[in-house]
């Protein structure tokens, strides 16, 4: 074995290690959850972690039901502001923009991915919650607060995938139909964006998984009462609030029950992944 | 690959001195105290004052709540327990030194007309069953319950002082401190809350109880009834370094420092002039 071939191999070993110890971190991050979390769920019985509507750990009381709805309610409201001014945005910035003004405005847009979501919630509480609670009434830390926070802060994602997406569309699809007397918009509608679907789509889950996931704006505007809303004025708790808003204080049961909580937000950030990996490869197929 | 060697070996330093500065680099005694998480930011600062005068001395504050505190000192994990809650029964037998006091204030907006409220009253209202401040001020709008998380020892304090065994309404909301809670009230005309007698600042209103302003003199002449006390729990009579520890707790600076962040010292200033 010469010494190069020998430098070769050693050096494809500790590479190896190096992506061996990523992927054991996450799996120690796993099994350390679920080690923490599953034993209380079994202990009280799934169904009424899953669907008890009543949150009070210091009376051995786990419904996580409330925070399940507000995590679903929150990011669907996310994904109603989000989705169709994304989606606006990356077709202009794609299709009808200026070549100049798209490399000036992306990165901008980019930009908004970077801004600590502290300084969301910080806004949000400033400017949003005074605004809907003077305007429309209710508390102002609401379901629609927490939306609107979370609708610009997935825009980053939806907006620079779907750019991606749309980009991907061959220039022949374009010029076909515009050879057959298509409008741009007409094209953009009925050839450039069913072509680039499901890229948008993985984006949009992406985005959503996004929104799931936040925490520290949520907890700031959202008003974490822990029971389901009855409007998108009153206040609303998510599962990502309710891990970080008791964690300080917890232990015993109530401990495990907030990493029983981490169980169920896992599976559910995990189930979006595979959907979105799924749409993203059978783009690539394509 | 030089700028990373250096950069890894930078690293490496950094890390070793973190690591180093973490081991208390004498021998000397030590004193773990362990308990309430109300009690333990203040106790934290005591340590840090007590350490500056006794250099040979390590005072480690751990948290763990009253419940874990009482349980320390029992099995003598820890040599000062710390509660911030009243001794049951079956822990009489450990001995009690009483530190301070600590209010909780009935919080609302300083524009409310509300002075008062008796105690039948506040807790209806956290318990959901008076819903707007109709009854209470002739304003037909609807009460924003604030409250504390679960856990929190200030949500316990106010379980047990209000609310005994009826729960607090699933609706109100719930922030994860004294601070938010006041931030939130001193914005909201329509809302209600509890924090710490010592937070209370300009920006919110504290009602009166039962017609009994919150303030230190009520406090201490047992007028005031939200009030908890934080207790120091020995297994022993307080001896050696324990006892210069609880004196010094006692002793009129750190009483007076008390008295700065809020906490009711357990003499009237006047009265501990007279006595140092």
């Amino acid at each position: 074995m010469t010494r190069l071939e020998r430098n070769e191999r050693l050096i494809r070993l500790s590479l190896f290690m190096i992506a061996l110890s990523a992927i054991s971190v996450l799996v120690i991050i796993t099994v350390f959850i679920f080690e923490q979390g599953t034993p209380i769920m079994f202990k009280y019985g799934l169904k009424s972690f899953l669907l008890g509507r009543d949150w009070y750990p210091s009376e051995k009381s786990f419904g996580l039901f409330p925070m399940i709805i507000g995590s679903l309610m929150v990011t669907f409201g996310a994904l109603i502001i989000g989705v169709p001014l994304g989606l606006a945005s990356a077709i202009f910035l794609a299709e009808f923009s200026h070549r100049r003004l798209t490399r000036i405005l992306k990165p901008v847009i980019e930009l908004l991915a970077g801004i600590p979501s502290v300084v969301y919630g910080f806004i949000g509480l400033m400017f949003l919650v005074p605004l809907i609670r003077e305007k429309l009434g209710g508390p102002g830390l609401s379901v629609l607060a927490a939306s609107i926070i979370l609708g610009i802060m997935i825009l980053p994602t939806v907006i620079s995938i779907a750019i991606d997406s749309i980009r991907a569309v061959p220039d022949s699809f374009r010029e076909g139909s515009l050879a057959l007397g298509a409008t741009r918009w007409q094209t953009v509608r009925m050839v450039v964006l069913p072509a680039a679907r499901s890229g948008i789509i993985a984006g949009i889950i992406l985005g959503m998984g996004r929104a799931v996931g936040e925490t520290m704006a949520v907890i700031m505007i959202a008003g974490n009462a822990a029971d389901i809303p009855g409007s998108i004025l009153d206040p609303v708790r998510t599962l990502t609030a309710n891990i970080a808003l008791e964690m300080a204080y917890a232990s015993g049961e109530h401990r495990e029950a907030l990493f029983a909580t981490g169980v169920i937000l896992f599976v559910i950030i995990m189930i979006l992944n595979t959907i979105a990996n799924v749409t993203a490869a059978r783009q690539r197929k394509r | 690959m030089n700028r990373l060697k250096i950069i890894s070996v930078g690293l490496c330093l950094i890390l070793s001195l973190g690591f180093f500065s973490c081991r208390p680099g004498r021998s000397g005694h030590s004193l773990v105290v362990a308990g309430s998480t109300s009690i333990q930011p203040f106790a934290d600062k005591w340590a840090e004052l007590f350490m500056e005068k006794n250099h040979q001395v390590v005072v480690d504050v751990q948290g763990g709540g009253s419940s874990a505190g009482i349980q320390a000192v029992r099995t003598g994990a820890a040599h000062i327990g710390m509660s911030s809650r009243e001794l049951k029964d079956e822990e009489k037998e450990l001995y009690q030194i009483e530190i301070c006091r600590d209010g909780l204030a009935i919080i609302v907006h300083p524009t409310n007309t509300v002075e008062t409220l008796t105690l039948e009253q506040v807790k209806s209202i956290f318990a959901g069953e008076i819903t707007t401040w109709n009854p209470l001020n002739g304003h037909d709008r609807a009460i924003t319950v604030v409250v504390r998380e679960e856990g929190s020892g200030t949500r316990g304090a106010f379980q047990e002082l209000v609310m005994g065994k009826t729960r607090i309404t699933k609706k109100a909301i719930v922030q994860d401190s004294n601070g938010t809670v006041r931030e939130i009230v001193s914005r909201d005309p329509n809302a209600i809350g509890f924090i710490s007698l010592g937070l209370v600042d300009k920006s919110v209103k504290a009602v009166a109880l039962n017609g009994v302003k919150p303030t230190e003199e009520t406090i201490l002449e047992k007028k005031y009834k939200l009030v908890r006390p934080f207790l120091f729990l020995t297994k022993e009579p307080p001896e050696g370094l324990i006892k210069e520890f609880i004196d010094f707790v006692l002793s009129k600076e750190i009483q007076d420092l008390m008295e700065k962040e809020g906490l009711v010292p357990i003499s009237l200033p006047k009265e501990r002039e007279g006595v140092s």
